[in-house]
């Protein structure tokens, strides 16, 4: 008999989709249960009232959810969100609620025996509910105890090796796509970048000094998986500046039927035989395809490397051998001031051990933004106060075309003393000799 | 339930401290035909929905099974997972980064049975534990944020409709029948954790009432600075107000300039905005993120306002399948929703999704607004 009646989140059980409520209702049962004799350190009975108290938010359209007090691990600023349930007395078992952030490995590749460990430890200290993952990448916890938190803390430092993520105005935890683990696309190695920054920057990561969130994403090509352009601070796109290596017999390949276009990606429809000129050559961005003698030539100086040839041909085509990435900054969300994409700063830059140059532009870039940033300023939007020119002060960039869509169309410069022939200073009365008042 | 100590002395909190060492290196997790062939890879191919595989330079194949799931995730299921990789890929499993889970193994022979393993499974309820699909030219997880499982701002709940949604979009999870991959997010306020602003469909939980004011316990619970700085239209100012016959410090809120953004209510516990009949979800489309053929684009408003139809936002998920129904129908094979809008023009947009241009649409907030309006006279009848 459940403790509380859900008729309205009942009804999200039926359907072909994985049901969460199901799922809820099944942790509540192997709690009730306890088959595995678990010490609980916070309430049995905790998933019970987690599904009580979102029933109650189901019937008035409305949260129940507390803002977050103070609450962490001792050292950090980061890691834990507080929450408190506004309905305590009815729903005893998530009165306290944590949240903790547990940083993922790069692609989220996982081993059984590992999750089980993690698994154990939330079952002991904290509601054995998850976020797989939160959309920053982490692991989520979802829920404990304010005592539990250092116990967690400790545990998971000491015999699992592992630490939580970041939270609050500080280096949010760095994610990246699958990269070269399992993808003909990518042009650097994310999991690796992805991890060295992390381990760089652990401390801007757990102590919050900056003026806001700051994220870190890597994407291994143009295809962005995970989104780096239109939600990180600082995007890392994979990319190359050499020549799209063409397999001629691949191609015939494709024109012939052998193989299917876009690794199958359209096999529920037909679309009638490939037609290359129609599918690729004629969607090409800058008109830098043709066939000439039975052959697919590529205008590779022209070729601003969108990935649809290679995604649509990827056993005839490759990404080019000179590989490296570029860097994006300033993307984020609406609010306040709406939304931003991450804009060119950094066109090409090796992706190499030790990633010197890299962390050079992160470093001025932060300098920057700490000592100008309003509290609560992303990065975005100090760009659009002080302008770009200041971002290329910071971090000692050329400008480039490259950094534009198109130049501006007002001329109001704001023209520096230092770059105007004889500086400002001048003299009144010499103007006035040959100019009467 | 007595304490147990995990060993931390609350007493001497640096003592044995471990910090600031991060995360577990990739590499501990990789399955072995990853950690082979990493960096060498050729290309790959689907055999169906949800299946695929990859050739390395080697020769070797790894071959994926992925499958849906909600992000709001047991342990026991969590636990189960485990049992799989055990059984059918020596232990090994990933999460994409839209909350799917792949399944990984080294040749063709164990794809068989491990889907066959996967689809079997169900939860009490009757829904799929482990739905196979989600890649190619169709639809795959929709990301999300809280909602009303965890979070204080939301306008919507998360997990719910996004139940709702898959279930009517389940056939698109499992085919390859759309004219390019469909990118469904949610978020349940426009705080956006889950970045849905660049997404094919986008289903955004919105607010539409100014806050309350909790006069009696305003001053005592909030900085009031930090509460009128947060504000993005300066609707906040200081007031003092006549409360039991004392004058308390507060705030006064300039109603009609209010954009329900709730930015105030995160620096002031004091001014909460959600309401029953305020809030629900504005769905925006054609946003994406990849550079393929086009530029990333923003998702653009489409239907200003459904209110919240718990458990299961109906109109909600109607007009997502409209929406996507005409793409279906109309778009040229590789075109991206929001490429087919701005080909089309969106003005025929609406016609053919059938839904109604009210003012909402047109955008009013500050410079970007401008940019929006038609400077032509190009336009089709």
């Amino acid at each position: 008999m459940a403790k509380h009646e859900t008729p309205l989140l009942d009804q999200l059980e039926s359907g072909p989709w994985p049901s969460f409520v199901s799922d809820l209702k099944q942790q509540a049962e192997v709690r009730a249960k306890n088959e595995a004799n678990v010490e609980f350190q916070i309430p049995q009975d905790v998933v019970e009232d987690l599904i009580g108290v979102l029933e109650l938010s189901y019937k008035h359209g409305r949260t129940h959810w507390k803002h977050g007090g103070i609450v962490g691990v001792f050292g950090y600023g980061g890691g834990v969100i507080g929450r408190y349930c506004d309905q305590p007395e009815q729903f005893p078992g998530v009165a306290h609620f944590h949240t903790m952030r547990v940083n993922q490995p790069s692609g989220k590749f996982y081993t059984a025996e590992y999750l089980r460990q993690l698994c154990d430890l939330w079952d002991f200290r904290g509601s054995g509910v998850t976020n797989m993952h939160g959309s920053t990448g982490d692991i989520i916890f979802l829920g404990t105890t304010t005592p539990q938190l250092e116990e967690i803390f400790y545990e998971m430092t000491h015999t699992y090796n592992q630490d939580l993520g970041g939270s609050g105005s500080n280096l949010r935890t760095p994610s990246d796509c699958i990269g070269s683990a399992r993808c003909e696309y990518a042009c650097y190695d994310t999991h690796a970048l992805c991890y060295h920054l992390t381990q760089e920057y652990q401390d801007e990561l757990h102590r919050p000094a900056f003026p806001y969130k700051f994220k870190f994403k890597f994407d291994g090509c143009p295809n962005c998986c995970v989104a780096s352009i239109a939600r990180a601070d600082m995007s890392y796109i994979g990319t190359w500046r050499d020549d799209i290596p063409v397999d001629q017999e691949a191609v015939q390949a494709y024109i012939g039927g052998e193989i299917p276009p876009n690794g199958g990606a359209h096999s529920g429809r037909d679309w009638g035989p490939f037609d290359i000129q129609k599918e690729v050559i004629d969607l090409c961005p800058t008109d830098c395809m043709w066939m000439e003698d039975n052959k697919l030539m590529i205008d590779n100086k022209e070729c601003n490397r969108c990935m649809h040839c290679i995604n649509v041909m990827p056993r005839a085509l490759r990404i080019g051998e000179d590989r490296g990435l570029s860097i994006l900054v300033g993307a984020k969300a609406p609010i306040l001031d709406g939304a931003q994409m991450g804009s060119m700063l950094v066109p090409f830059v090796k992706a190499e051990e030790p990633y010197d140059e890299i962390k050079e532009i992160i470093e001025g870039i932060w300098d920057w933004w700490m000592e100008e940033g309003k509290n609560r300023e992303r990065l975005g939007e100090l760009m659009k106060r002080q302008g770009f020119q200041k971002l290329l002060e910071a971090t000692g960039l050329k400008p480039d075309p490259r950094m534009v869509s198109e130049p501006r169309s007002n001329p109001y410069i704001f023209w520096k003393e230092e770059e105007v022939e004889g500086g400002w200073t001048r003299d009144i009365n010499e103007f006035r000799k040959h100019h009467q008042r | 339930m007595a304490f147990v100590s995990s060993g931390y002395n609350p007493d001497k909190p640096m003592e044995n401290r471990i910090s600031d060492i991060g995360p577990r290196k990739f590499d501990e997790f990789y399955p072995p035909v990853i950690a082979k062939n990493k960096g060498t890879w050729l290309y790959h191919e689907y055999i169906q929905p949800g299946v695929y595989y990859h050739t390395a330079k080697s020769g070797d194949k790894v071959f994926t099974v992925r499958v849906g799931g909600a992000r709001l995730m047991s342990t026991t299921h969590i636990r189960e997972i485990c049992e799989i990789a055990e059984k059918h890929c020596d232990g090994y499993m990933r999460f994409t980064t839209r909350n799917n889970i792949e399944f990984l193994v080294d040749s063709e022979d164990k794809v068989k049975p491990l889907i066959e393993d996967l689809e079997s499974r169900k939860f009490a309820g009757g829904s799929f534990k482990f739905p196979v699909g989600g890649t190619g030219a169709g639809i795959t997880n929709i990301i999300h944020t809280q909602g009303w499982i965890h979070c204080h701002t939301p306008a919507t709940d998360a997990s719910g409709p996004v139940k709702a949604t898959m279930d009517v979009l389940f056939d698109d999870f499992k085919d390859h029948r759309l004219p390019a991959h469909l990118r469904v997010s949610l978020a349940c306020c426009l705080n956006m954790c889950g970045a849905v602003h660049c997404s094919d469909i986008a289903i955004l939980g919105y607010h539409r009432k100014p806050p309350l004011l909790d006069h009696e316990y305003l001053d005592k619970m909030c900085e009031i600075p930090l509460a009128i700085a947060a504000c993005p239209t300066a609707a906040i100012r200081p007031s003092k107000i006549e409360f039991e016959g004392q004058k308390v410090n507060s705030v006064a809120v300039k109603e009609d300039r209010c954009m329900f953004c709730g930015n105030c209510y995160t620096m002031c516990p004091s001014m909460p905005l959600a309401d029953t009949e305020g809030d629900g979800i504005v769905i925006m489309a054609g946003g994406k993120v990849s550079n393929r053929i086009s530029p990333p684009k923003f998702s653009k408003v489409v239907v200003a306002f459904i209110p919240n139809e718990a458990p299961r936002w109906p109109r909600t998920t109607a007009t997502i399948k409209q929406i996507i129904e005409a793409y279906a129908k109309d778009a040229n094979k590789y075109e991206r929703l929001g490429e087919w809008a701005e080909r089309i023009g969106w003005e025929r947009f609406f016609e053919k999704c059938e839904l109604e241009f009210t003012h909402h649409l047109i955008d009013d907030f500050r410079d970007p607004a401008y940019f929006t309006w038609r400077q032509t006279s190009q336009f089709k009848f």
